[in-house]
Parts: structure tokens; C-alpha cells; sequence
């Protein structure tokens, strides 16, 4: 089976690509555009690792077609800084130390913002909800809350 | 006076003594050295290094607990689309190791590649390296392999008795070998027998712990590649870069000058990133394939083949007076260090040199196995060899104090180690704190304690009676067995002996006055607090070995700690 050539708009940038037939979204952004940020923990949809935004929502790149997202906008971890200014949670996640191993971070991160673009005064409970698709091993999950918490609340330092 | 920092409570004033009280970093808030990276997704995970031509390894992994290797036919799948190289035993240079031989601790007894059996569910047996990962999942189908399943066995007190499959031939008892004539750990301290029948009460315990997968959320991986000057650059998730190089040399029978690890972010590990099993797959094929050749479990093989700390059961009898003093404790532990040692043989030490627990107790007593069994090998996880026993101890400690009728955490204070008593391991007791430890949890706890109990102090009360090692330690020689040599660790003399039947003995040591049988264990699975009579024989002085075992386990902890 041919290769299908797949375009879309990464972190607001127009990528085009090659995609193998079958191939997910998640190494579709690895291997054939170079964003390294979405991780691989599973490959089945349950650690959350591979969390990206497509269209403004939360989705498993592990299980998303890479052709089904031609012409789409995907947002992933590596597009949160605005060049060196990173986001404020980024900031909140480094003060907080809401990271340890940092794998799980980059799919953190962005269920992080895309709960708090469309619910910016999130309660703790709304913050559980949100990031209960993204795991944790390090266990680090009160120092990551308790980091999102205060970027809703619009506290800064540690 | 007392520090709150966003959660960490400070007790500085019960250490005063004993430490430093600048104490200025601990509980602040800092920035880790790497946060930048991993809030930006740029850390360099292994699996974030691109190669052009990256070829991909899956592995042709044993459909049974145990079954010997008949044929492996890989005809077929050598022709299916993609597929570059199948790799079997015999392309592994060095195809037997055993982790800790870099530290001389124990016998070479682990396949990369198993050629005449396997020896667990999921040990591989081929490598097949593809231009894709799909194409190496579908050749790996297209392997055909004569699997002879064997009776197999996954319970360690079963492998112990007699007439059990043996699971792995180089330790045909199925219990790793210390010292080179025991097949178990001992600890013996003071005279248990004698103690239990003075005691008031007997309380017996039986505690096991499953086997617990670190789940690292990074599965363990590693890609290598052909790089400048005969060398292989091998980027990968090691815990112990070093220890896995060493690992690679020795497999691949390659100068570590020939490799160029590069590694240190890692995610998640958590101890399952040290067995190296990447790394020299991962450069064979490279090596094989003149390419980039990246092995990686995926979540399934993490789960199922991936070393996990090692299931344990312990069976702990206390002797106990009626004031809830513990004046023996008797241990039998059996770890299930599944079909290979990884690391289990040192967990045993850990777990036998931690023993009683944090208490003071008089008279104890340890035998402790590392037991084969047809399971996923285990190996380090966070605190292994401590963990499990642990829980068995606490565990048992509210049992005592259940019997004896006492508050659980009043009984932990008037048997906890206390400045300068004598451990069972023959150390002096320092900076204990146990005691205040337990004052602060009945606080929290808003548990009332006795007057008494409050009162007490790890500073006092300890050393004098308590410090002296006992007038008579009773010994034994159960558990010796043949055909290993006594200067090592294990280390089999000359050509592996049938069981039961003596190897040649080396020139240093005395052939022993009674040879024990085929299956050298003689512990019942249920340790009998009833007074058996033990082979006891007075404390004779011992001629020293050349390398005796206390020089041995000091290095080998040792290396752990630092």
C-alpha cells in the first residue's frame, strides 16, 4: 500500500507529511514531523502519555489515524512556550515540582491547558477529572494539581 | 522547634543530638536540574533519537511456563516483506550471564537468546529485525519454533521439594547457592530453640506478597547504531549506564572502548531498568545488520516479561512474655526470584541483613532462599529485599500485640532498637529514632499511649545487658550443599554435579564430616515452634576462607548504596 501525504497545522505551523498506511497519529508527529513531545507508553489508549489537542480536544495520538487528521489543527506540548516565554503552567509545573521522570509531562500538560481554555476557574475536583486519563507513575499527582490550581487562581512562584 | 514547608513537618529537636541541624534544603521548593526539558518535551528520552534506516527488533517469546527448544524454523519468516536478519542463540557471542557477575556474585545462568529450553513465559528465544515494527510482528508469527512443553512449577516452596522440574540447570536444587555451599541465607543469633520454650506465648505468622511490576510509563528500550571508528552508540533507558555497558561487553565479547552509551533520562524506572536487555540486543543487531536497530518492549511485554520485584512468602514464629518483651523470633523466607537470579540473590541479603526489624530481640533466627521457579525472572523495585519482609514483620507485630493484649504501638516502643543495643546482625544500634517515630504516629493518630511509652527514648535505656552479643550463638549446618566451590559466592567446582553426588572439593577446604542428599533442603514449609532438636554444634572457631563472605556482602552492598 502506497503512503498517503497527510497536511496539517501543528502548534499553528502548516506540516505535511507522509504517512505508512495504519500508521497512528502519534508516530505520524514522531518519526515523520520531528515533534517529539507526545510520548509512547502503551500504544493502547490507557496511560495518556501520547495526549495531544485536534481541533481543541483532548485526544490519544496512540489511537488516531494519522490520515484522519488531514487538513485538522493538532496542538501538542512542544507548542505551548511561545518561543522562550513558556506557558504558565509550564512555569507552575517547574515551581511546583510537578514532574519528576517527566514522561508523563507533555500529555499532562496539555490536558492541563485545554481544561483550563475552556474552564479557566477549574475547581480541584475539574482537575482530577481532567488530567484522570494522564498516569503518573512517579505518583506525582497532588504537586501536578496542586500546579494547575494555582495557575487558575493566578498565583505565581513555588 | 517545628518547620512547616508545604507539607513536611520538622522534628529537628529529636535529632538534635545526632545531627547537623543546618537542615536548609530539605522540604523547600526547588527546581530539578531537568524540569526545562521535561515541561518542554524536549528531554532526551533513548526513543528521541531519529535515525534514517531505524530498523526494529521484536522478539519470538515462549508460548509456555517451560518447554524445552526442538526446532526453530525461521525459513519462512526470513522471506516475509521488510525483514532483515533473525537472530537465535547462536549469534550471541556470550550467551550466558548472569547480572551480578560483573561483581562476581554468583554463576553465569541466563540465556539473551535461549537455545535448549526456556525456562519462563515470555523468554525469548530469536530476534527478528525488520524495516518496520509491523513487519517484525508479523515475521515474529512466522517463526516456527517445536515447542516440548515440561512440567513446570510457580509456587517457590513447591521447587524446593524433591522431585520438582528444575527449573534452571545451573542451579539444579532450584536455590541459589551462597558462599558457595548454602543454599540459602542464614542469620544466627543467640539460641532460638532454648528461647521459644521459655516463652510465654508462641505466635506464628504465615505473610506472602505478589510479584509488583514497576509499570514504568517509558518502556524499557534501547536503539544502537554503527557510529565512527568500529563503534556502536547506544542511546537507552538504563537505570545503570555503567552496569549495562558492562553487561554489553561482556555478552558481546566487545571492548566497552567499542561502545559509546549515551543515556541518563529516564522515564520512569523505578528498579526495572537495570536487567540490560536492550542495550545488548539492541547493539548486536546493529552490529549484525550494519544499521540502527532500536529493541523495545511494548506495554504487553513490560507487563509480562519485564522483571518485577519478586513475589515473597515468610513464615515468622515469636516467642513472647506476658509484659510483651520478644525474646526470639525465627524467620524462613522464600523469595521467587522466577526462572533466572537477576537480582534476587542480593534482595535475599538485603532482606536477611534487615532482619528482625527495627527491634531489639535477643535471640534470632533467618533462613532465607532464593528460589527458582518457572516465572518472569525478578528483579530490583524500589526497596526489594526490605519491602516484603517488612510487611510480614508489621504485620506480625500487631498480631503479638494482639495476643499479648497490648496497644500495637506501645508494644513497638518497648521492643524497639534503641542507642547502643547489638542488632542480630552484630552491629551496634546508632541514631535510632524509632521510638519518637511511634510517639509521633500515636499523636497524629490521636492514639493514647501509656505514660510509660511516652516517656521512653531511643537515647536511653539501650546498650548495658542489650548491648552484649549472646553467650551462646546455636549453629547449624542444614542447607549445605555440594559441587560449588566455597570461594565465591557460588561458583560451581569443576564440572556441574549431578545432586547427591560430591564434586572434588578445592585443596583449602576440608571435605565436611556428613554429605547431605540430593535435595539439600530440610525445612519443613511450616516452620514447628515445637522443640525439635537442632543439628547444633557449639561455635567452633572456623579457619578463615581466602575470601570470606562478610569482605563479599560488604561490597556488594556496598555498590548498591553509594
Amino acid at each position: 500500500m502506497a503512503k498517503m501525504p497527510v497536511t496539517l497545522t501543528l502548534n499553528g505551523m502548516e506540516r505535511a507529511g507522509f504517512a505508512d498506511p495504519g500508521q497512528n497519529l502519534l508516530e505520524f508527529l514522531r518519526r515523520g514531523l520531528g515533534d517529539l513531545s507526545p510520548k509512547y507508553g502503551c500504544g493502547q489508549g490507557t496511560c495518556g502519555a501520547c495526549t495531544v489537542t485536534i481541533d481543541g480536544e483532548t485526544q490519544l495520538a496512540c489511537l488516531v489515524l494519522a490520515e484522519t487528521t488531514e487538513g485538522r489543527t493538532v496542538g501538542t506540548a512542544a507548542g505551548l512556550a511561545n518561543g522562550a516565554e513558556l506557558d504558565p503552567l509550564q512555569t507552575a509545573f517547574m515551581d511546583h515540582f510537578a514532574a519528576q521522570c517527566g514522561y508523563c509531562t507533555p500529555g499532562m500538560l496539555v490536558s492541563a491547558r485545554a481544561l483550563l481554555d475552556r474552564n479557566p476557574k477549574p475547581t480541584r475536583e475539574d482537575i482530577i477529572e481532567a488530567i484522570s486519563g494522564n498516569l503518573c507513575r512517579c505518583t506525582g499527582y497532588e504537586p501536578i494539581i496542586e500546579a494547575i490550581l494555582a495557575v487558575s487562581e493566578g498565583r505565581t512562584g513555588p | 522547634m517545628n518547620a512547616r514547608t508545604g507539607g513536611f513537618e520538622f522534628r529537628k529537636e529529636l535529632f538534635a543530638d545526632e545531627r547537623d541541624d543546618d537542615l536548609n534544603e530539605i522540604g523547600k521548593r526547588i527546581r530539578r536540574q531537568d524540569i526545562e526539558g521535561h515541561v518542554t518535551g524536549r528531554s532526551p528520552f533513548y526513543d528521541d533519537h531519529l535515525f534514517d534506516g531505524l530498523l526494529h527488533m521484536r522478539c519470538v517469546r515462549s508460548p509456555h511456563h517451560h518447554a524445552r527448544i526442538g526446532r526453530i524454523d525461521t525459513a519462512e519468516a526470513e522471506r516475509m516483506p521488510g525483514v532483515v536478519r533473525i537472530l537465535t542463540g547462536k549469534d550471541v557471542p556470550q550467551n550466558l550471564n548472569t547480572l551480578l557477575s560483573l561483581l562476581d556474585f554468583g554463576l553465569d545462568d541466563e540465556p539473551v537468546l535461549s537455545v535448549d529450553k526456556a525456562a519462563y513465559k515470555g523468554e525469548p528465544v530469536a530476534a527478528v529485525i525488520a524495516q518496520t515494527e509491523a513487519q517484525a510482528r508479523a515475521a515474529v508469527k512466522a517463526v516456527r519454533v517445536d515447542w516440548q512443553p515440561l512440567p513446570h512449577v510457580l509456587d517457590p516452596e513447591e521447587a524446593l521439594k524433591p522431585g520438582a522440574p528444575t527449573v534452571c540447570e545451573t542451579y539444579p536444587g532450584n536455590a541459589f547457592v551462597y558462599h558457595g555451599k548454602y543454599d540459602h541465607q542464614k542469620l544466627r543469633y543467640g539460641d532460638v530453640e532454648a528461647a521459644l520454650r521459655q516463652a510465654d506465648h508462641i505466635v506464628e505468622g504465615r505473610y506472602q506478597m505478589s510479584p509488583i511490576e514497576q509499570a514504568p510509563i517509558e518502556t524499557c528500550g534501547a536503539i544502537s547504531a554503527p557510529e565512527q571508528n568500529g563503534r556502536w552508540v547506544c542511546y537507552t533507558g538504563t537505570q545503570a549506564l555503567f552496569f549495562s555497558l558492562g553487561t554489553a561487553s561482556k555478552v558481546l565479547n566487545l571492548p566497552s572502548s567499542r561502545m559509546h552509551f549515551i543515556g541518563g533520562t529516564v522515564g520512569g524506572g523505578f528498579g526495572g531498568k537495570v536487567d540490560s536487555i536492550h542495550e545488548p540486543l539492541s547493539i548486536l543487531g546493529a552490529m549484525l545488520t550494519g544499521r540502527p536497530c532500536k529493541s523495545q518492549w511494548d506495554r504487553e511485554e513490560e507487563m509480562q516479561v519485564g522483571a518485577p520485584r519478586g513475589a515473597e512468602r515468610w513464615y515468622i514464629t515469636d516467642g513472647v512474655m506476658n509484659d510483651g518483651r520478644i525474646v526470639a523470633r525465627k524467620f524462613t523466607g522464600y523469595f521467587d526470584g522466577g526462572a533466572y537470579t537477576r537480582l534476587t540473590s542480593y534482595a535475599v541479603i538485603k532482606g536477611v541483613g534487615h532482619l528482625p526489624g527495627p527491634y531489639t530481640i535477643p535471640n534470632v533466627y533467618a533462613d532465607a532462599y532464593c528460589v527458582y521457579t518457572n516465572r518472569t525472572p525478578a528483579t530490583a523495585m524500589r526497596g526489594f529485599g526490605i519491602t516484603g519482609v517488612d510487611f510480614a514483620i508489621e504485620a506480625h507485630m500487631d498480631k503479638v500485640a494482639e495476643t499479648v493484649g497490648m496497644n500495637p504501638i506501645e508494644l513497638r516502643i518497648l521492643n524497639a532498637y534503641r542507642d547502643g543495643d547489638m542488632k542480630a546482625h552484630r552491629r551496634e544500634a546508632k541514631n535510632c529514632a524509632f521510638i519518637e517515630c511511634c510517639q509521633v504516629v500515636a499523636e497524629k493518630a490521636g492514639v493514647t499511649i501509656s505514660p510509660e511509652a511516652r516517656a521512653a527514648s531511643s537515647k536511653t535505656g539501650g546498650g548495658g545487658e542489650r548491648a552484649r552479643l549472646p553467650a551462646f550463638t546455636a549453629t547449624d549446618e542444614h542447607g549445605r550443599v555440594e559441587g560449588f566451590e566455597s570461594g565465591s559466592y557460588a561458583r560451581k567446582g569443576g564440572a556441574p554435579a549431578a545432586p547427591g553426588i560430591p564434586a572434588e572439593l578445592t585443596p583449602d577446604r576440608p571435605s565436611p564430616p556428613t554429605l547431605p542428599t540430593a535435595r539439600p533442603v530440610e525445612t519443613p514449609p511450616t516452620p514447628a515452634p515445637a522443640p525439635t532438636t537442632p543439628d547444633q554444634e557449639k561455635p567452633a572457631a572456623r579457619t578463615p576462607q581466602r575470601r570470606s563472605g562478610a569482605v563479599r556482602f560488604s561490597s556488594i552492598s556496598g555498590f548498591r548504596r553509594r
